[in-house]
């Protein structure tokens, strides 16, 4: 098919892509969005299949099979809890497949006959640095949230000159390939230099920020899908890999406000280091811990009027949704008013609670955000804190030399009662001390989520 | 239309593509950031028509054919698994309780 024909087709997946995010807007339209999305991508795949100058060989079936058996059999697989390393590892390889198609590219151009086109040449670079980044970023992202390596930032004194050295070395070879040196071997090695950037880039960040880092390698994906556009001269390519480099930082930055922290503090920060100091601190600020019982807590629940549930990534570790989603059931029965309060930053990625809390059949209208939650908290008998932390930490809104002072926090500290379920007092992740446990108005209930929460729902029910 | 040219007419598309990805998601609702990010990595498989174009190339060679056989492979399984786990997620998402699935 002829080159216009073929770029209206792309018209055509662009415009379905702009309604697929436009009807994300509201989660009555969205899952039509992404049907609208997926028909446009068929709609490019066809287009490029006919297009002239496209040989189709026996291996493109094959790959994309391959590819496709891959895919859907992890989607469907995967169980919700897992989303977010299931979202990093999709990423990461489209982030290697552009960066493989700059090499395929610079091989096709790069022996003379003639100099590439300065801009192509950029094009070509850019995808490979951002493409094999992301790639190798997100693996070590999903091998953080898989917990095949341990979540806490992993550090060495040097660190940062390293990763710096290596950054400087991939772009000095970038420089070379541009000056006119059109090796093969110089892409090659600034792939390379690339990956091993992207592992050591995110091995220093901490399992609670990685909402940032998945988002942030979203983006870096979709930008180097753009730049691919750039050395195919393809618009669709640009516009789609464009849309989602804004997407994916808009949501970095806005992470990144909803914990009053810089990007920069998150990316190089290695928050959540637990060093020797503050493990003794934690426990030491006095006040004492009230500990009670599920019989107690499923009492202070039935006599409530309201009650807020917050859930954090506790409550997905234990995969307690659906137990919450029971009490929840049990509670509202006796005409108690049960809402959610869900912080933006709760959990692996953004909005990771509402996709759980939706798993669980919890009517999303139930689920409030952060303002309207705070607004509710002075009128709310319970407060039900499932596995969250820093997040209803009030230090983060008194303590000014705490680390985390300036984020927008859950007050359940208004609330007249407080009930934190918890493994146990072992400081949390980013192990900063919470006076929220040792306050006069909160009880702790020790123990797994899952079990705790059916224990209270049993309780209640008694009643 | 020179090389120049080309370059201009795209760069312009690509800040028009940057304002208009801002707009449209600007509108997304904090509780759907995870259908949102899902739905955009999705969209990335968007690479798998460079990775197609790329192997499909008329100047052939041993590695050309194999990156290009490992790049729509990657971005293949981009592109169904984004879409498919999206689809998943959106499906979850009720304005009312409904009768208990069984399992």
């Amino acid at each position: 098919m002829g080159t216009n024909a073929v770029n209206l087709l792309y018209l055509v997946t662009i415009v379905c892509f702009v309604l697929a995010l436009k009807f994300l807007s509201s989660p009555a339209t969205a899952r039509r969005g992404n049907w609208i999305g997926a028909f446009g991508m068929t709609v490019a795949i066809v287009a490029t299949l006919v297009k002239s100058g496209v040989h189709i060989s026996w291996e493109m079936p094959v790959a994309a099979a391959i590819g496709s058996a891959f895919g859907l059999v992890g989607a469907r697989r995967v169980k919700m809890t897992a989303m977010p390393q299931m979202v990093a590892l999709f990423n990461g390889v489209g982030g290697g497949a552009a960066a493989l198609v700059a090499l395929a590219e610079f091989h096709e151009l790069a022996p003379p006959p003639g100099r590439i086109q300065g801009d192509i040449s950029v094009s070509i670079l850019l995808s490979a640095l951002i493409g094999s980044i992301s790639f190798s970023g997100s693996l070590i992202a999903f091998a953080k949230l898989q917990e095949l390596i341990k979540g806490r930032p992993i550090t060495y004194p040097g660190q940062k000159l390293v990763n710096a050295a290596v950054f400087l070395g991939c772009l000095g070879l970038g420089a070379a390939i541009l000056t006119g040196s059109e090796k093969q071997w110089l892409l090659w090695a600034l792939i390379a230099g690339a990956l091993v950037f992207g592992v050591m880039f995110v091995l220093p960040i901490g399992g609670a920020d990685m909402p940032v880092v998945i988002s942030l390698l979203n983006a870096f994906t979709g930008l180097a899908a753009a730049a691919t556009g750039f050395e195919l001269s393809n618009n669709v390519l640009i516009v789609s890999g464009m849309l989602v480099g804004a997407s994916g930082t808009m949501l970095t930055l806005l992470m990144g406000r909803a914990m009053n922290r810089s990007i920069a503090n998150v990316l190089f920060g290695a928050f959540g280091q637990v060093s020797a100091g503050d493990v003794a601190t934690a426990g030491a600020g006095g006040g004492t811990v009230r500990s009670a019982t599920a019989d107690d807590v499923a009492v202070m629940l039935a006599y409530a009027s309201k009650v807020v549930i917050v859930p954090g990534y506790g409550m997905a570790v234990a995969q307690a949704q659906h137990d919450v989603h029971a009490l929840a059931d049990v509670l509202e029965a006796k005409g108690i008013e049960v809402t959610y309060a869900i912080h933006p930053v709760a959990g692996r990625m953004p909005g990771h609670m509402n996709v759980l809390l939706a798993e669980a059949n919890v009517p999303y209208p139930q689920l409030k955000e952060l303002d309207e939650a705070n607004a509710e908290f002075s009128r709310t008998d319970v407060s039900l804190v499932i596995g969250a932390n820093d997040v209803v930490n009030p230090d983060a809104r008194n303590n000014h030399g705490s680390p985390i002072y300036g984020m927008p926090i859950l007050n359940v500290d208004q609330s007249q009662a407080t009930v934190v379920l918890k493994r146990s007092m072992a400081p949390g992740f980013a192990g900063i001390e919470n006076p929220l446990f040792v306050d006069p108005k909160t009880v702790m209930l020790f123990g797994d989520a899952k079990e705790s929460v059916a224990k209270l729902a049993a309780g209640v029910k008694a009643l | 239309m020179s090389h120049t040219a080309t370059l201009v007419a795209e760069l312009t598309v690509l800040v028009l593509a940057i304002f208009l990805g801002i707009e449209v998601i600007s509108k997304v609702p904090t509780m759907l950031h995870t259908p949102l990010m899902s739905g955009t990595n999705a969209i990335h498989g968007i690479v798998i028509v460079a990775a197609l174009i790329v192997a499909g190339s008329a100047q052939q060679d041993g590695l050309i054919r194999i990156v290009g056989f490992v790049a729509v492979a990657l971005a293949a399984a981009n592109v169904v698994g984004g879409f498919v786990v999206t689809d998943r997620m959106l499906e979850m998402f009720k304005k009312k309780p409904q009768a208990k699935p069984k399992d």
